[in-house]
């Protein structure tokens, strides 16, 4: 990662000179950056700076890469936990539905619908969303963020449109995900089981096939929330949403290698978190994992 | 077993199945009765219908691929047409069932305590504390060692025998009036076997169950059943006291079956007889005697053109008829 990074043809010291520079300014700054030694020697100075939390300092403003990173993580979770909620309350009840009716017009609206979400780009739907209700009906604004603390309504309104947009993205992957996952469990036999007890059908399909249903859908949650965690690059860039998506891109166009090692070191650390959360859920909805 | 009307009393149930093969008659007018404290022995080959028919008298198949037709009065009220609402209350205290796989009729993610207090309170206003006791005690009478600890438990951590004790005593866990058991004790090695034989049949005397035993073991009919249905092609093909169908069976499967008992002291050099051949496809019946493309006998013009009635053959014992549905009953005998 930290090799590919430096692959990346352009050479930060440049970009942020501009055209007119001397050869000293240029050899001064390529220095008190670290770039003039070895990239061997650049990593492990790097790799044992980020170890004590210390992840440089950017090469295009100066600030340090955690503060840049702490100042975009808010908007980054905010987005994504409520796209996971969009994308939640979406699969659910389709894929449930779809499960319940195979074959039937609702499951196969549901898996058009589906369809159709994971196929339409972000950007496209992101920008009918700003046409209709920013621009013609003009209830909600375009983009852009407040935090939760300062403005309440207005942190609200601004998060709708795009977290609907990355909701419905990940909502059709796991309403394909769920609808399988119960039609699997409601074909099992201790539902006959359960059936043959006398128990209400609600209390059978509560726990009895969405309780068993649950295991896949954690795991494609996690899956799909480590992806929104990631930074959702165009959504964030349509909505001007400052996100760690941006961020990073903004880091690739200025070869801001500080900055962009940060950004994919945060990734990788939240990707892990999130399968150990996985994991750890697993042993609490499956006896059978557990030891 | 009186004069009393018949505890269950299934007639002409039919059960016709969606495969993507055309439609399946899976089961073609079975008629029969349970008495009270009785026990009628189900046996067939696999894929004869017998656990289909039982699971339709439940509502237990997919609506969306099984049309059942006929009735089936439990103490007088049909079960096929009852209200789903009604269909649910009779479900546990009026018919308790076992099923065939221990290993999968259990939910894997629920500990056996409570899938049982659960079957237990769906039925009457029983506190979590009572319930629990009720199912340690179940779990004690079906022979479970440790019944506290095992309601704690999930059932991968039982054996297949143990945990098909636990499907036993979630079927009798609200003293039904009916026991469906299908297959129920194939999967455990004969002590078991013997053990939950006796715990039903003292059921029986207690509480007057009737009892419906889905099964290839004739070793375990001629044990426990007052009257055996014999079913191959989705048709009862012979029905009668345990004795004379046993002793005097009239028609060729059912002499096939027996023929296929392996016998420690015959003479021949442990060969097994066999009925050769499959069972009919359901998709694909044939049009006279559903036995005829293997029948030995075929004495008969009639054997492949028409259907055979389920007619008396025969003297019978204990009041019960003895009935055979084929052509070629005369002058059987063993």
């Amino acid at each position: 990662m930290f090799g590919l990074v430096h692959l990346v043809p352009g050479d930060p010291i440049r970009l942020a000179l501009g055209t007119r520079f001397d050869q000293e300014t240029y050899d001064a700054l390529r220095a008190r950056a670290g770039l003039d030694q070895p990239l061997v020697e650049q990593f492990f100075g790097w790799a044992g700076r980020a170890l004590r939390g210390d992840l440089g300092v950017s090469f295009r403003t100066g600030e340090t890469v955690t503060s840049l990173i702490s100042e975009r993580l808010p908007a980054t979770l905010t987005l994504a936990v409520a796209s996971i909620l969009v994308a939640l309350l979406i699969a659910v009840p389709l894929g449930t539905l779809s499960a319940l009716r195979p074959r039937s017009v609702v499951d196969r609206v549901a898996t058009v619908l589906s369809q159709i979400g994971i196929s339409v780009p972000e950007f496209w739907m992101a920008i009918v969303l700003i046409l209709v209700f920013a621009g013609t009906l003009g209830w909600l604004p375009s983009g852009g963020y407040v935090p939760l603390t300062e403005d309440p309504a207005g942190w609200a309104q601004r998060l709708l449109m795009p977290a609907v947009v990355t909701g419905v993205v990940s909502g059709s992957v796991i309403t394909r995900f769920v609808r399988s996952s119960v039609l699997e469990a409601l074909g099992a036999d201790h539902v006959r089981t359960a059936q043959a007890k006398g128990l209400p059908a609600r209390q059978v399909f509560t726990w009895h096939v969405l309780r068993n249903a649950l295991l896949p859908l954690v795991t494609v949650t996690g899956v799909q929330l480590a992806y929104l965690l990631s930074g959702v690059v165009v959504v964030e860039i349509v909505f001007s949403w400052p996100g760690l998506g941006q961020l990073a891109l903004q880091a690739v166009q200025s070869r801001d290698y500080p900055v962009l090692q940060g950004a994919i070191l945060l990734f990788a650390v939240v990707f892990l978190l999130i399968n150990l959360v996985v994991d750890l859920l697993y042993t609490a909805i499956d006896p059978r994992i557990r030891r | 077993m009186s004069e009393l009307a018949p505890l269950l009393e299934v007639a002409d149930l039919r059960v016709r199945l969606r495969t993507p093969r055309g439609p399946a008659e899976v089961v073609n007018g079975l008629s029969y009765t349970v008495g009270r404290g009785e026990t009628v022995a189900v046996v067939g080959e696999s894929g004869s219908g017998k656990s289909v028919s039982v699971l339709a008298l439940l509502g237990l198949l997919p609506a969306r691929v099984a049309a059942v037709t006929g009735a089936a009065r439990l103490d007088g009220e049909d079960l096929l047409t009852m209200p789903p609402e009604r269909l649910r209350e009779v479900r546990g205290p009026g018919v308790g069932m076992v099923f065939q796989d221990p290993m999968t009729s259990l939910n894997p993610v629920l500990t056996i305590g409570r899938q049982l207090v659960e079957g237990i309170r769906a039925h009457g206003e029983v506190s979590k504390a009572e319930a629990r006791d009720r199912a340690a005690g179940l779990l004690a009478e079906v022979g479970l060692p440790d019944p506290r600890r095992a309601l704690d438990r999930y059932p991968h951590e039982l054996s297949g025998g143990m945990r098909q004790r636990v499907v036993i005593a979630i079927a009798l866990s609200n003293n039904p009036s009916l026991l469906i058991a299908d297959e129920a004790t194939t999967a455990l090695d004969v002590t078991v076997q013997a053990q939950i034989l006796d715990l039903v049949a003292g059921l029986q005397s207690e509480h007057g169950t009737g009892v419906i035993w889905i099964t290839h073991d004739l070793g375990v009919v001629a044990g426990i059943a007052d009257r055996v249905l014999v079913m191959y092609g989705g048709r009862c093909v012979e029905d009668g006291s345990v004795d004379d169908v046993l002793e005097r069976p009239a028609h060729p499967y059912t002499r096939g079956l027996l023929g296929a008992l392996p016998d420690l002291a015959s003479s021949d050099d442990g060969e097994l007889a066999t009925v050769p051949g499959t069972p009919p496809a359901p998709t694909d019946l044939p049009a006279g005697c559903v036995f005829w493309p293997r029948c030995p006998v075929r004495s008969d013009p009639r054997c492949e053109t028409e259907q055979p009635p389920l007619a008396v053959v025969g003297a019978s014992t204990g009041g019960l008829p003895h009935r055979a549905a084929t052509w070629c009953s005369e002058g059987s005998s063993r």
